[in-house]
């Protein structure tokens, strides 16, 4: 991507593992700071699961991430990705909750739109749900943004760090922080069934509170997925929840280039096969070719499993914290379904404009968990949840003309399938098929293509043990400080010199970038 | 017993016989039976004080086929177990025997045993408690197989100043050559033994590991070719006071097992227990290492130390203090008796710095039991080197022929 630097001859500051987006943050703003810094990526191209590909001859879409609503403004603007090529095919896009019978349901930032015919209750309740809720969510944000603190420490700005999050609740109010203490640990079908009258409303709600996760509604911890999700999407703004303009590939591109303006040199098809150690600390990298690279600091963007226990190896670390990585929860359940289709698909019920939003098929909370029922048992469901968007509706030449292309996050698919995921994964494409069908009379028809990636194709293509959305379940457990476990919840390691910067760090997945710069700051912290 | 009865729930279960069972319990006058890692094992035959002055002029028999063993084998077995346990197992050449500890993420010891290496890749782990979570979850990683192997071998200690004399009278031919902590194979009379020169009394003796199926055979040969020597079996109690006069630490006594303390800050490291030299930190990593060296530019809060107390009367679990007024509380006994071979009163203790160092002084608060009336002597105790007995018969290579 760059010529090599003169530097590289002694090797660099930093080695970055991987260029999904958040080894790119990082290594921008490690750059920034005056670092030599070298990414490592496996992949012939840099992204990771942020990535455009073909997947029919003229047909491309997001592989795997296809909306962004989490990267936040402030990141945007710091490393200048407008200048550095990113522009969105659209902003803002509204939710709209398919109904089979076409009375779908728009979820607005304010408040409900038809067809659907709501209760006079539910219009009345769902601003003032919405209101406090993003209250709540950018109490927060900050947290997100935020190097977790170390528990056990008796650092003063690990106390502090915990006093600021109290002092932040406690200012909420009396009411807020009652309600707040209240929902905080209920499930998100509970919450929402005192609140809603409408399945379709509940279910649209819900889906948002488990999407990529290994969670139901009524799985407990649920309202904090929730809140997470949306605290993560406050820093996006006015944006909202937008698409980038030639697919999710083209953030990582601008990206790249923006570590590359900042000195970055990147080098793609470089898989990494080994951490180096010296007098216990980190040293270098070992590629899989053979090659050997010095660095001051290894960062890895590869999930906590395969930097501690591939890339580093059990040897180099305790057994009880090789123990606490191992039974790390990272088996994914969301897999995407593309389909390239011969013209444009029409869902019933809705206007001409509406197929530039973010579709869901989640009718009701009980259809969400009857789905979610299936894959505990290590099967997929007939009757999926999905995230549909429709990416050619706003961004036309990611098809030839005339051409169409569907993305869509299906949930739950379990990494595990007891069948096997090379047995079952055009029948499970069929199945998923016959739902949207439903939405969308006339789509089976339309189809010229079709592509099924599950959490085991995720795993092989971006080389993410599991296949998790998170690299690791964003739960109570896994959370914060102890994410993705106590040890290594600052960014550091045990192992002096390495430090993790992908998915599996606070505050976890989503294309955010925040894991990747809040490593960098840790970092630099820690040098200066 | 008849195969067929139904299992019971394992909390039923008796506790499991060894193969020398019948030979023990044939020799027990006073019928003392203790379990020891879910078998039955004896305390004492006699009398405490026979057994003991056995093992300290003579020769005894232990039954040690409770200790618990792992096999721990393949390509993977040597840097497995480096990172197990604090010392460098890459210095253990095959047929030698190290005496090692293993610790948590903390470094607090989780246990400590003895490993032999039998072959290039093949090591036995010998521990007085069951370890396999530790060792298996230890594995992962690793190119290594781990095994519990303990009823697969049946295991004496003979120790005492005539064990090497016993052997010879067996016809293990060369048995005299075998130095400190080295193991080999021997066959006489029909009998395939193994036999290390190692043990758990700080004094000349080995350790016979056979199949449990020529267990009997081995017991009768020891015990009538022996005779002459003064062979004698002893059980738990004597063994424990052999012990303690080593110096060496007994788990759950001297120590409890990181993995099972519940309290914070009841669980010690090496540095602690006074294992210092066990630890290698120049080796490459092992669990704790980090922490251990934190611990070490710390310096200790506390160690284990030996103590020599005054009067006769065992310190068992006194108090230490600084000053005879007992004002301010440095630590506590944990093993203690009359040393009849020492002449001494001693004690193993862990203490709080600076009263660590050979030679500090300290007190002691001792209960006494006359005849139900309790008193409390403070008495002065000193920090002194262990181990309290270290004969040289115990290094002599060949040993004397007595
Ligand atoms: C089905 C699905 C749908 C999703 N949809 C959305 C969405 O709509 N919106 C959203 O915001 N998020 C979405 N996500 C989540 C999002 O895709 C991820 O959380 C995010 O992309 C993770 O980014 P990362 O940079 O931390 O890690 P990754 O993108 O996984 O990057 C890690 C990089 O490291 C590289 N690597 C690994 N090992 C090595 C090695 N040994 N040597 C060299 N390189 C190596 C990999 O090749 C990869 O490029 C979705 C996830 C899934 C599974």
């Amino acid at each position: 991507m760059s010529a090599v630097r003169p530097s590289a001859a002694a090797g660099y500051d930093c080695v970055v593992i991987g260029g999904g987006h958040n080894g790119l943050v990082c290594a921008a703003y490690l750059a920034r700071a005056g670092r030599s810094v070298l990414v490592l990526e496996a992949a012939a191209q840099v992204g990771g699961a942020a990535v455009t590909h073909e997947f029919a001859p003229g047909y491309r879409v997001s592989a795997c991430a296809h909306l962004l609503h989490q990267m936040s403004a402030q990141l945007i603007d710091e490393l200048a990705l407008a200048k550095h090529g990113l522009r969105f095919a659209a902003t803002q896009m509204p939710t709209v909750a398919l109904s089979g019978d076409g009375a779908s349901l728009t979820l607005g930032a304010t408040g409900l739109s038809g067809p659907a015919r709501l209760s006079a209750h539910d219009l009345d309740a769902y601003p003032r749900f919405v209101e406090r809720l993003a209250r709540f969510a950018r109490l927060l944000g900050p947290v997100l943004e935020q190097v977790p603190p170390e528990l056990g420490t008796s650092a003063w700005s690990d106390r502090f760090a915990l006093l600021g999050l109290g002092w932040r609740v406690r200012r909420l109010g009396r009411r807020d922080m009652r309600e707040l203490l209240r929902i905080g640990a209920m499930n998100v079908y509970d919450l929402l069934n005192e609140q809603f009258e409408s399945p379709l409303l509940k279910g649209a709600l819900g889906l948002d509170a488990v999407l990529g996760t290994n969670f139901g509604p009524r799985s407990p911890g649920t309202v904090l997925t929730l809140l997470y999700r949306l605290a993560a999407q406050t820093g996006a703004g006015e944006r909202s929840t937008a698409q980038p303009l030639g697919g999710m590939g083209a953030v990582c591109d601008s990206l790249a280039r923006a570590a590359v303006a900042a000195g970055v040199t990147i080098r793609t098809a470089a898989p990494v096969s080994r951490v180096l150690v010296a007098n216990d600390a980190a040293c270098g990298v070992l590629l899989e070719s053979g090659e050997r690279i010095d660095a001051r600091t290894v960062v890895s963007n590869a999930d906590p499993k395969t930097t501690l226990l591939k890339l580093l190896g059990a040897e180099h670390l305790d057994t009880g914290f090789v123990r606490r990585v191992s039974h790390l929860r990272s088996n994914g359940l969301a897999a995407k379904l593309h389909l390239a289709l011969d013209a444009a698909p029409r869902f019933s019920g809705l206007d001409a404009a509406a197929p530039g939003g973010r579709l869901l098929v989640a009718p009701s909370l009980d259809y969400i968990e009857r789905a979610f029922n299936h894959s505990k048992y290590g099967e997929y469901s007939d009757a999926p949840a999905i995230e549909v968007t429709v990416p050619t509706f706003h961004d036309p030449g990611l098809a030839p003309a005339g051409g169409h292309v569907i993305s869509a996050v299906v949930q739950y698919a379990p990494y595990a399938l007891r069948a096997g995921w090379d047995v079952e994964r055009e029948r499970m494409a069929d199945r998923v098929v016959d739902v949207l069908e439903q939405y969308s009379p006339g789509l089976r028809g339309m189809i010229r293509t079709r592509e099924l990636l599950t959490p085991l194709d995720f795993e092989r293509q971006f080389r993410i043990t599991g296949g998790h959305w998170h690299h690791a379940e964003l739960a109570f457990d896994q959370f914060f400080m102890l994410r993705p476990v106590p040890g290594a919840a600052q960014y550091g390691t045990l192992l002096p010199g390495l430090y993790l910067c992908g998915a599996g760090s606070h505050p976890g997945g989503g294309v955010m970038g925040t894991a990747g710069r809040n490593a960098a700051r840790r970092i630099l912290a820690k040098a200066a | 017993m008849s195969n067929e009865r139904e299992p019971l729930p394992h909390y039923q279960e008796p506790l499991l016989q060894t193969p020398f069972h019948d030979r023990a319990r044939a020799l027990s006058q006073l019928d003392s039976f203790i379990p020891w890692s879910g078998y039955t094992t004896v305390d004492v035959f006699t009398t405490v004080e026979q057994e003991y002055f056995a093992i300290r002029n003579a020769a005894t028999l232990y039954d040690l086929t409770p200790m618990v063993k792992y096999r721990v084998a393949g390509p993977g077995a040597q840097r497995y177990l480096n990172r197990l346990v604090t010392r460098d197992v890459a210095k253990l050449k095959v047929n030698r025997v190290s005496y090692c500890v293993w610790c948590d993420d903390s470094g607090h010891v989780i246990d400590d045993g003895t490993l032999f290496r039998l072959g290039e890749d093949e090591y036995r782990l010998c521990t007085a408690e069951r370890q396999i979570d530790w060792l298996l979850d230890s594995a992962s990683g690793f190119d290594v197989a781990v095994t519990e192997v303990t009823e697969q071998i049946a295991a004496l200690a003979l120790q005492g100043p005539t064990s090497c004399a016993v052997l010879k009278q067996l016809g293990l031919a060369g048995v005299e050559r075998l130095k400190p902590f080295e193991l080999r194979g021997f066959e006489a009379g029909g009998l395939r033994v193994t036999v290390s020169r190692t043990g758990f009394t700080g004094d000349l003796g080995y350790e016979l590991w056979v199949a449990p199926e020529d267990a009997i055979l081995l017991w009768d040969t020891l015990m009538t070719r022996g005779k002459s020597r003064g062979i004698r079996p002893i059980g738990s109690r004597a063994l424990n006071l052999a012990r303690i006069e080593a110096g060496f630490l007994a788990p759950n006594v001297d120590f409890v097992s990181a993995e099972r303390t519940l309290r914070v800050g009841s669980s010690r490291s090496p540095l602690e227990l006074g294992l210092g030299w066990l630890v290698d930190f120049e080796k490459g990593h092992f669990t704790g290492r980090r922490a251990l060296l934190e611990e070490r530019r710390r310096g200790p809060r506390r160690q284990l130390v030996g103590l020599d107390i005054d009067g006769n009367k065992p310190a068992v679990n006194a108090l230490l203090y600084a000053e005879r007024s007992a004002r301010n509380e440095i630590g506590s006994v944990s093993s203690a008796m009359w040393s009849p071979t020492c002449k001494r009163n001693i004690a193993l203790a862990m203490v709080d710095v600076p009263h660590i160092t050979p030679g500090s002084s300290l007190w002691a608060d001792v209960y006494l039991n006359r005849e139900l009336v309790w008193e409390r002597r403070m008495c002065r105790a000193r920090v002194v080197e262990r181990p309290f007995f270290a004969p040289d018969r115990r290094r002599a290579t060949p040993p004397a022929d007595v």
